[in-house]
């Protein structure tokens, strides 16, 4: 249940290796830092793992200094809640931020590129 | 799986406002079916005096059209009335044979007009007020005739008159007491309001006593007859006496009624299969007549129906508004008072306000407001609240907007604003705004105003006008919010439940309080957890374990993120006063790490911003100096003046003091962030009126003021003692500040606090009981000592994580 890409995980071959779990805070964050804009990785009380850019369709808030809370994060600026699974701000706002496929194998946390159309 | 079925009798407003609590959480559990007596959906029953008077048409006033069943899969019922329930086999029947059978049931049956047991009742032409149908036939009525008596005059016979009245029908009112509306309205309001009402041409006969209903050949209604012989020419008679909870088909299935059906706190019946709520209910003896309370329980109900189990409903305050268009009126609580009540009451005949206040025991109990409702939502929520009024008693009567409310330009009349007008500045929302959002989204809370619109959902300073712009708008005032409201949407205890169970239970992590307290959600949200994390390390310091995860961003990473996702740097300068030294080192550092903006602040300290997260420790390693914690719930500044050391004023050294008491009390966690000044003669040039803490010197010694703020909403400080010695003013500050730390809720300032447990209260624990004053600044000193600068820590490689990105 950690990665919800369109394809199956097999197919897809763009897998970057990022860190380990442990060095991911439960319920907390890390950024994935990028040139084009970085993405924040969070984890979970369940140990799920979501990747989603790091801005909130808001204002661009970055979401990894937000405080997370079941499969949800609060962002920091002005606390709308968006969907870790699916990058879909919480109704009544409405906007969405990419989503991308991150797996976990063996305590390592896998990250692919491609944006998924979750 | 097959679903449980749920079969709900009632198509009115609380069956159906439960039904709709209920598939916004529990939106798979049930299988639904509605049988509703009336041929319509569900509509907003309050309104139809609105239709009658003509102002708005029966389409406006649905409130679930028939779309809105299927898209939820509820089967609807209309114009079938349920006349038996059998408990055994589980089942409804309607009069025409249609049935259902049930897992649960919810029995909303509303109330029915009380009709006189008087000869001629039963005469074409008479009609109690209670649905669209009596509406209807008042309109057709008003079309064909000429003569309306109404009997009864309180609220629904006064809305019914003047209904009739605007569509062009003679009416007369019969009322058996001297005064209208007698059970929301004292003498005085109640005559104000008749005066008003002939000036439109009702006509009024007061201490009237209906003998009889005379019906010509035909067998319609022709004559009223009083018992002294006084007959008046009717085509029209609106029987509104009173209503009577509609309960023979629970009494007929066996359900134990008393002036309603019995339920109870979760609106179970003495059958726990069958809920009940409404107006057909009787809940610890008393049977509600208006939609407010009538919400609460549909949320209680539905909540236990979702099998979460965690509300209870405790009865509810109750106010009431006449729906008589130029006619202002309000009610609410206990406005007669008695021998240990006070009243205070301003009477402005010429411009015809009338305005009573009930106060006992420096609370306020009750409110009649007439001509001038503007405030009648604030006054009802310090009545709910049960806050003491004793620091805003001289300026209650007149209203919020006199209590220094700055921040809206004294704008608070919600109808006369504009649509354009903002009404929430923190967010930017304007009336138009939340009017379309209320009137799309038929929002009937304040909660799903705030939900929608965001309009006071910050600050909370426009509360108050976002209620009147929601009564305006929603038609009446049913937007009453709990009375005593859940720490957030997670649990349904308060922050007084929550904070009494972590020092009851010596609970130490917010797991365990979490599953103690039945949280319903696996670990919270941005708004429990800093809370409950808060309490946890004043209730327990040194001991209970702080988590940074719970923690708002700022405190997480001991800077203050800024809009572009960047952080803020402003370091301690102890009572406002830095040195060479310390500005070489600031300047040093905006070099190394090329900092865009460094900035004097409006406390008396230096600002660097635009520090990107990852230069923070080493920014606070090379700046070598103490956190300001100018981004947490925390000590801030102490703002001084130059004081007796060079000013040629001054009668006391402020600027010491005022340094000693920063370096006191800095790492001091609060609810909110505790702001102090310390000036040396009364000009104040430190401002000490408006802080948290505010300290002036006199040449006799220092006199101390708390709950001042300079924020949203700015509110002076009051005089709390006076003192002696500076040692002194230590001990009272840190006294009165840790009394705010044990009963402040989480993001309550000290003005709130203050409002709340009464200025009289923290005198009593802080300034007059010497032993007590001591024990909480020991148990103050206690906590902070324990505390480490979060800088120093961060500098030395402490929670690297949270600064450092992964990379590939
Ligand atoms: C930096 C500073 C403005 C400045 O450039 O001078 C400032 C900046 C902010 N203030 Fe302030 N306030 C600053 C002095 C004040 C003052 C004046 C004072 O302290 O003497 C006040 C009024 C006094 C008071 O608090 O009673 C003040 C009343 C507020 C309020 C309203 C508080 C209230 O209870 O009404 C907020 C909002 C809040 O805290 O929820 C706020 C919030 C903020 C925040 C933290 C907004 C936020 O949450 O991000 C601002 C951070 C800006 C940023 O991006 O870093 N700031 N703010 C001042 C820092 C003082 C310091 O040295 O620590
Ligand atoms: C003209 C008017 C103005 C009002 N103004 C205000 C106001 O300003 N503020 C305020 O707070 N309140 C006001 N009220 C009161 C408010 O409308 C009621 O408190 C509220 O509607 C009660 O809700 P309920 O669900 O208990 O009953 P209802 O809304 O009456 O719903 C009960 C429904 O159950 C149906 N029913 C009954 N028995 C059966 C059965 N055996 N089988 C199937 N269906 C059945 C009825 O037909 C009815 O549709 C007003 C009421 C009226 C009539
Ligand atoms: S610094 Fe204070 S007043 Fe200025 S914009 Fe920010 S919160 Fe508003
Ligand atoms: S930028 Fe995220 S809520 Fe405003």
């Amino acid at each position: 249940m950690n990665a919800r890409p369109s394809q199956s995980l097999e197919q897809r071959v763009n897998w970057i290796d990022i860190c380990a779990l442990e060095e991911i805070p439960r319920l907390g964050a890390r950024v994935f830092a990028r040139a084009t804009g970085n993405i924040a990785i969070f984890r979970n009380a369940d140990d799920e793992v979501f990747a989603l850019d790091d801005r909130c369709p808001h204002r661009g808030g970055p979401l990894s200094q937000g405080i997370v809370f079941g499969r949800h994060v609060a962002c920091p600026l002005h606390n709308w809640q968006i969907g870790l699974w699916d990058g879909k701000a919480t109704a009544p706002d409405v906007g969405c931020t990419a989503v991308y496929a991150v797996h976990v194998d063996a305590g390592r946390v896998y990250l692919d590129l491609t944006p998924t159309d979750a | 799986m097959q679903r449980a079925r749920l079969v709900v009798i009632g198509n009115g407003m609380a069956g159906i406002k439960t039904v709709e609590e209920l598939v916004k959480i529990a939106p798979d559990l049930y299988g639904i079916t509605v049988f509703g007596a009336e041929p319509q959906p569900n509509y907003n029953r309050i309104l139809l005096s609105p239709v009658l008077a003509g102002e708005q048409t029966f389409d406006e006033i649905v409130l679930n059209d028939r779309g809105w069943y299927a898209t939820h899969g509820i089967h609807l019922h209309t114009g079938k009335e349920v006349t038996s329930i059998d408990r055994k086999r589980r089942t409804v029947t309607a009069a025409d044979g249609t049935y259902a059978d049930y897992d649960r049931l919810l029995i909303a049956t509303g109330s029915t007009p009380f009709i006189l047991p008087i000869p001629g009742i039963d005469l074409e032409g008479v009609i109690g007020y209670r649905d669209i149908a009596d509406t209807e036939r008042m309109i057709a009525a008003a079309q064909n005739h000429r003569h309306a008596v109404v009997i009864g005059g309180g609220l629904l016979g006064l809305e019914a008159a003047n209904g009739l009245n605007a569509r062009g029908m003679d009416v007369t009112v019969l009322h058996l007491m001297d005064t209208l509306m007698e059970r929301q309205l004292d003498a005085v309001a109640g005559r104000l309001l008749q005066t008003a009402l002939e000036a439109r041409g009702i006509r009024f006969i007061m201490g009237a006593n209906t003998a009889a209903i005379r019906g010509d050949e035909h067998g319609h209604v022709s004559a009223v007859a009083l018992a002294d012989d006084t007959e008046l020419a009717a085509e029209l008679v609106v029987m509104a006496v009173g209503i009577r909870p509609n309960t023979h088909l629970a009494e007929s299935a066996g359900l134990r009624c008393a002036r309603g059906i019995v339920v109870n706190d979760t609106l179970q019946t003495f059958d726990p299969r069958i809920y009940a709520v409404g107006e057909c209910v009787n809940h610890r003896g008393t049977a509600y007549g208006l939609v407010a309370p009538l919400f609460e329980m549909a949320r209680v109900a539905a909540n236990h129906l979702a099998e979460f189990g965690t509300q209870r409903y405790s009865g509810s305050v109750t106010a009431t508004k006449l729906k008589v268009t130029g006619i202002d009126l309000y009610s609410a609580g206990d406005f007669h008072g008695d021998d240990s009540s006070e009243t205070i009451v301003l009477s402005d005949a010429a411009n015809g306000v009338y305005k009573k206040l009930v106060i006992k025991d420096e609370r306020l109990q009750g409110s009649v407001l007439y001509g001038d409702t503007t405030d009648g939502a604030w006054y009802f929520r310090l009545m709910r609240e049960g806050r003491s009024i004793a620091d805003i008693r001289g300026r209650l009567m007149f209203g919020e907007r006199n209590l220094g409310d700055t921040g809206h330009l004294g704008q608070s009349q919600a109808a006369s604003m504009a649509d354009s007008m903002e009404v929430c500045g923190c967010n930017g929302v304007s009336k138009g705004t939340i009017c379309a959002a209320i009137k799309t989204h038929k929002l009937i809370t304040l909660d799903e105003v705030r939900k929608h619109t965001k309009a006071s959902a910050s600050c909370g300073s426009c509360t108050g006008l976002v209620e009147q712009i929601l009564m305006a708008t929603a038609g009446a005032d049913y937007s009453a919010t709990p009375r005593t409201k859940p720490l957030c949407v997670c649990t349904e205890r308060t922050h007084a439940e929550v904070k009494q169970a972590i020092k009851a239970q010596h609970l130490l992590t917010i797991a365990d309080t979490q599953r103690f307290l039945e949280w319903r959600t696996p670990n919270g949200c941005a708004t429990c957890r800093p809370a409950l994390n808060y309490y946890l390390q004043t209730t327990w310091p040194r001991e209970a374990q702080d988590d940074p995860q719970s923690r708002y961003i700022n405190e997480r990473a001991h800077a203050n993120i800024q809009k572009d996702g960047t952080f803020s740097v402003i370091p301690r300068m102890w009572g406002g006063t830095t040195s060479a030294h310390e500005l070489r080192k600031i300047a040093d550092v905006v070099d190394k790490y090329q900092i865009p903006t460094v900035k004097v602040t409006g406390g008396q300290r230096i600002d660097l911003l635009g520090v990107k997260k990852a230069d923070l420790p080493g920014v606070w390693r090379d700046l070598d100096m103490p956190s300001g914690h100018a981004y947490a719930k925390a000590l801030r500044t102490v703002k001084t003046c130059v004081g007796a050391e060079w000013c040629r004023f001054g009668v006391q050294d402020s600027t010491q003091l005022g340094i000693d008491l920063e370096r006191a009390l800095w790492r001091m966690y609060a609810p909110h962030k505790v702001k102090i000044a310390v000036s040396g003669c009364p000009r104040n040039c430190a401002e000490s009126g408006i802080k948290d803490v505010g300290i002036i010197g006199v040449e006799s010694g220092w006199e101390i003021y708390v709950a001042g703020n300079g924020g949203i909403k700015t509110e002076v400080a009051q005089f709390f003692a006076k003192v002696t010695h500076a040692a002194e003013v230590l001990e009272h500050a840190g006294a009165f500040l840790q009394l705010y730390r044990e009963e402040g809720h989480y993001l309550e300032r000290t003005v709130h606090f203050v409002g709340r447990a009464g200025l009289d209260y923290c005198k009593a624990q802080v300034v007059s009981d010497a032993a007590n004053r001591r024990a909480l600044y020991s148990r103050l000193r206690f906590a902070v000592d324990g505390e480490l600068d979060p800088w120093t820590a961060r500098a030395n490689g402490a929670a690297a994580h949270e600064y450092a990105s992964v990379t590939a």
